[in-house]
């Protein structure tokens, strides 16, 4: 396959970003897209150029380090999966392809495709997590979770922290991604003494880090690699009012 | 240097209690005054990190990734073993120890594995407490499945992303460790060397990805989890930037690298596609519990697949060779992977392979016929996905193609039963030591050995350590010489390497080195073979030196310079590993030698010999390797020969 290529260059945090174009030959169409990408960087250090900076690292769809709006779409045009996952038979020959990093203040820039998602960390410190030290724990089946349950808090607990929630929603909500964590722990009666404090705390701290509120518009469900469903959203929403309920 | 593994005297079953009960400890106001440096946030990282951090240490957390969480165990699919025997089948922690003992083909040390066994069932109460999700039955209790090498099903399982769900546990702890201030977290941060000052491990110099600043570190102790080696062969399941520099910048600073030569080839991963593959992804052993492994009982059927005139659908089942089911009845799909692995090379070798010639079958044809669709979907819906958006087939329809991939390495930095290096104050965990696998691991051991050391092991054992430390102060980095040496030695090599200027690019450089790898020292490996990719790796790495391209600056993020670092080890690293298989004259584990071999192709081991750990000591440039041996005494089962047919 040849195709054409469209791609954010911007050499660091401050510097001014800009669209450069660029051909690319003979492409298999079982390459992966990174595999693509890796093919033009190639070329472009042959050719003495800087190569092009984008996050990836299992390339296998579960660590979410590889990010990348493609054509519009956030983990391009492919269904349920992430960009390194996405193979070139979804494109055609002669295509023109528009790459661009994901776009949300909470996110900024580091270098070309590349972001800060350091926030996502900061909202799970504020409490996505259950405070249980080494060693303290009872019997793991003395714990019993019904498997409907279970099954669900997994559906959520699935999240890859990778932000195509926040970069396709036209809001930057982090709603998607703060829900799942604690709907996840909301489910488990591990998780219930801190349900009410973690909900509080990390929507705080994700209102703080400067992403939008959610006006349920869905387009973070129909974008998630993971399919997390936005009823997570309802369950934080619930465990939110509790909290503002109890003082 | 005489080897001292400072196993605990007494009865194999009191050995880690006997070693806590009489260990030194560090009292708790004391702790805050010692700063441990943990390199790694995977399983082994994160779960010490964050132990470390409640127990009261200050603790510095580095990661080259953008977050804690992307760690590569979070690839890790099928499960995580213990010894909970909730099956009621006849489980206990003897027979995980054993099994491990087994798998490893008798190149492990006892001790450490008993305790990995011994600590396996708390691993499983943990991560309940932290709300990770592992699969239940309809009563609400903890399920299980089977995997390779043992006949008892002790595997606990989240879908098919246990390592993820086991990460995001230790990375929950690790995130509440950082909001106490007990754990700074320094991300995209690489480790570019390791400070020792008198022999004794003193810090780290760092690299900022984002800036290129370089940094030096202080710390009492030093812990590299930072995984194992796989990338040396350029195409492996690892995650693109996993990394063996940590461990080989520990080598040069005087720790030992013990049995580099055991890798682990992993039996079910998709086949290769072509030149620009930049990874290769593995398919759970899990999928062995239902799939079938087969190919072409006739080499005309394999010859018309391969052209594709025949769909493996229509083969009826009698000219089908299910291989493994063959020459392994009592162990059937579920042999090890290192004897899955050579099978299958086998018979691709003689002809029968499938898709390019290098693939076999992995068929679930006769599970859904038993079971229907919905329970194969419930048990591997992920892995199926992903299947079939990487190779464009439906594996519910059609058989997965499989082949044999690089995946882990059993071998790392040596370590004794404290899990410290040769280097005082210098620690190992998780894959970057080499304590517990032996020449093989068995599935879903990894996560298991990851956590135990990071959450139940190291936190007890760096004690004895640092109770030793309380009079060394804290140390400014800035004002001591060894660490402003150490910070112009990493300088100056990365603009060595950044005024090359040549030709070639760095992945070009990797893949060449990769191949000689596959070739030369891979699934088979001889003398001759072995010699001949010693000499080309040298090749390699001589042109490495003269004629690699970085273009940009060291300033600022530069992804080509990352990748020049890491590949300047690995081709020191892969010499290491054909020398080590080289000296290895006996198959054992997931290291065959041709010449070894039984009449009937199974691995020939040669206890008398080769009953030890071979740990292998820098000596400084240009100057050979010297081998040191840590014989394995095993005092509390019978070494015999692996049988997995009966």
């Amino acid at each position: 396959m040849d195709l054409t290529l469209k791609i954010w260059r911007q050499a660091d945090r401050k510097a001014k970003g800009r669209f450069e174009i660029y051909s690319i030959k003979n492409i298999s169409p079982d390459s992966s897209f990174l595999e693509m990408l890796d093919v033009l960087n190639e070329q472009l250090v042959r050719d003495n150029a800087e190569p092009v900076a984008f996050d990836h690292d299992c390339r296998e769809g579960i660590c979410g380090m590889c990010s990348l709006f493609i054509n519009g779409r956030a983990h391009g045009p492919d269904e349920s999966i992430t960009t390194c996952q996405l193979h070139m038979r979804k494109f055609r020959d002669g295509d023109t392809i528009v790459i661009e990093p994901w776009r949300a203040c909470g996110f900024p820039v580091i270098k070309d495709l590349i972001v800060d998602r350091n926030a996502f960390d900061k909202i799970l410190q504020a409490g996505g997590f259950i405070s249980v030290n080494t060693n303290s724990v009872q019997d793991g089946n003395a714990i019993i979770i019904p498997k409907e349950k279970s099954d669900e808090a997994m559906d959520a607990a699935a999240c890859i922290g990778c932000g195509a929630c926040v970069a396709t929603c036209k809001n930057s909500s982090a709603m998607l991604f703060v829900a799942s964590k604690v709907s996840q722990l909301a489910l488990l009666p591990q998780g219930k003494p801190e349900a009410v404090r973690r909900a509080k705390a990390m929507v705080a701290k994700m209102d703080e880090l400067g992403f939008g509120g959610c006006t349920n518009t869905g387009a973070c469900e129909v974008e998630c690699p993971k399919n997390i469903s936005l009823a997570h959203i309802a369950r934080l929403n619930r465990e939110f009012l509790l909290a503002n309920l109890k003082p | 240097m005489k080897l001292n593994a400072k196993i605990p005297s007494g009865p194999l079953a009191e050995k880690w209690s006997t070693y806590k009960s009489t260990q030194h400890l560090v009292n708790p106001a004391n702790k805050r005054k010692f700063d441990i440096i943990v390199v790694g946030t995977g399983l082994a990282g994160a779960s010490a990190a964050a132990s470390l951090g409640e127990l009261g240490f200050k603790v510095k957390n580095f990661c080259y990734q953008d977050s804690p969480r992307r760690a590569h165990s979070i690839a890790a699919q099928g499960g995580i073993n213990a010894a909970k025997n909730y099956q009621n089948d006849g489980d206990s922690v003897y027979r995980l120890f054993y099994d491990t003992i087994k798998g490893g083909d008798y190149r492990s040390r006892e001790a450490n594995v008993y305790r990995l066994a011994e600590v396996s069932n708390r691993i499983i109460d943990q991560c309940v407490g932290q709300g990770v999700p592992f699969a239940r039955d309809y009563g609400g209790y903890l399920d299980n499945r089977s995997f390779g090498g043992a006949l008892v099903s002790r595997t606990f399982y989240a879908r098919g992303q246990t390592g993820q769900q086991l990460l995001l546990g230790a990375y929950g702890a690790l995130n509440r460790q950082i909001a106490a201030g007990n754990v700074k977290m320094y991300t995209r941060t690489e480790m570019m060397d390791i400070v020792v000052i008198d022999g004794v491990a003193r810090g780290i110099i760092s690299r900022n990805l984002e800036t290129g600043a370089l940094e030096a570190h202080f710390g009492h102790a030093v812990v590299l989890a930072t995984g194992g080696y796989g990338n040396v062969y350029f195409l492996s399941t690892n995650a693109m930037g996993s990394n063996a520099s940590a461990a080989w910048k520990a080598y040069k600073r005087g720790a030992f690298f013990a049995n580099p030569a055991f890798v682990q080839i992993h039996p079910t991963c998709i086949p290769v596609h072509g030149a620009s593959q930049s990874k290769l992804t593995l398919m759970s052993e899990s999928l062995r519990n239902d799939g079938r492994i087969w190919v072409p009982k006739e080499k005309e059927d394999a010859e018309k697949i391969r052209a594709g005139k025949l769909k493996p659908t229509d083969l009826p089942d009698e000219k089908r060779d299910y291989y493994l089911e063959r020459r392994y009845p009592a162990f059937g799909n579920l042999v090890p992977r290192d004897v899955a692995s050579r099978a299958a090379k086998e018979r691709c070798d003689a002809g029968f392979g499938v898709g390019s010639g290098q693939a076999v079958y992995l068929d679930f044809k006769d599970s859904i016929n038993r079971l229907g669709q919905k329970v194969i979907e419930e048990r591997y819906g992920n892995l199926f996905q992903m299947y079939e958006k990487i190779v464009d087939e439906n594996p519910y329809k059609t058989p997965m193609m499989i082949y044999p991939a690089i995946h882990y390495a059993m071998g790392g930095l040596w370590v004794d039963y404290e899990l410290q290096t040769t280097v005082p104050g210098l620690f190992a965990i998780g894959e970057a030591n080499f304590s517990d696998h032996g020449a093989n691991r068995l599935g879903a051991s990894a996560l298991m050995q990851g956590l135990a050391d990071g959450y139940f092991v190291l936190p007890y054992t760096i004690q004895n350590y640092l109770a030793g430390q309380l009079n060394v102060p804290r140390m400014d980095p800035a004002a001591k010489p060894e660490f402003k040496n150490a910070l112009d030695a990493v300088r100056s090599d990365i603009d060595k390497l950044m005024n090359i200027k040549g030709k070639r690019t760095v992945d070009s450089l990797h893949k060449d080195l990769g191949l000689i790898m596959w070739d030369h020292v891979g699934m088979g490996r001889n003398k001759v073979g072995l010699e001949a990719g010693i000499k080309k790796i040298r090749e390699v790495r001589e042109t490495f030196w003269q004629d690699v391209r970085i273009p940009g600056t060291a300033a600022g993020m530069n992804i080509e310079l990352e990748k020049a670092n890491r590949v300047a080890d690995f081709l020191e690293l892969g010499e290491l590993l054909a020398q080590d298989a080289l000296h290895r004259e006996e198959s054992c584990g997931g290291h065959f030698r041709e010449e070894h071999q039984m009449d009937d192709g199974e691995a020939r081991r040669n206890d008398e010999k080769f009953k030890y750990v071979g740990a292998w000591e820098y000596k400084g440039p240009g100057k050979a390797d010297e081998l040191h041996k840590e014989h394995l005494d095993y005092e509390f089962i019978e070494v015999k020969t692996r049988n997995y047919k009966e």
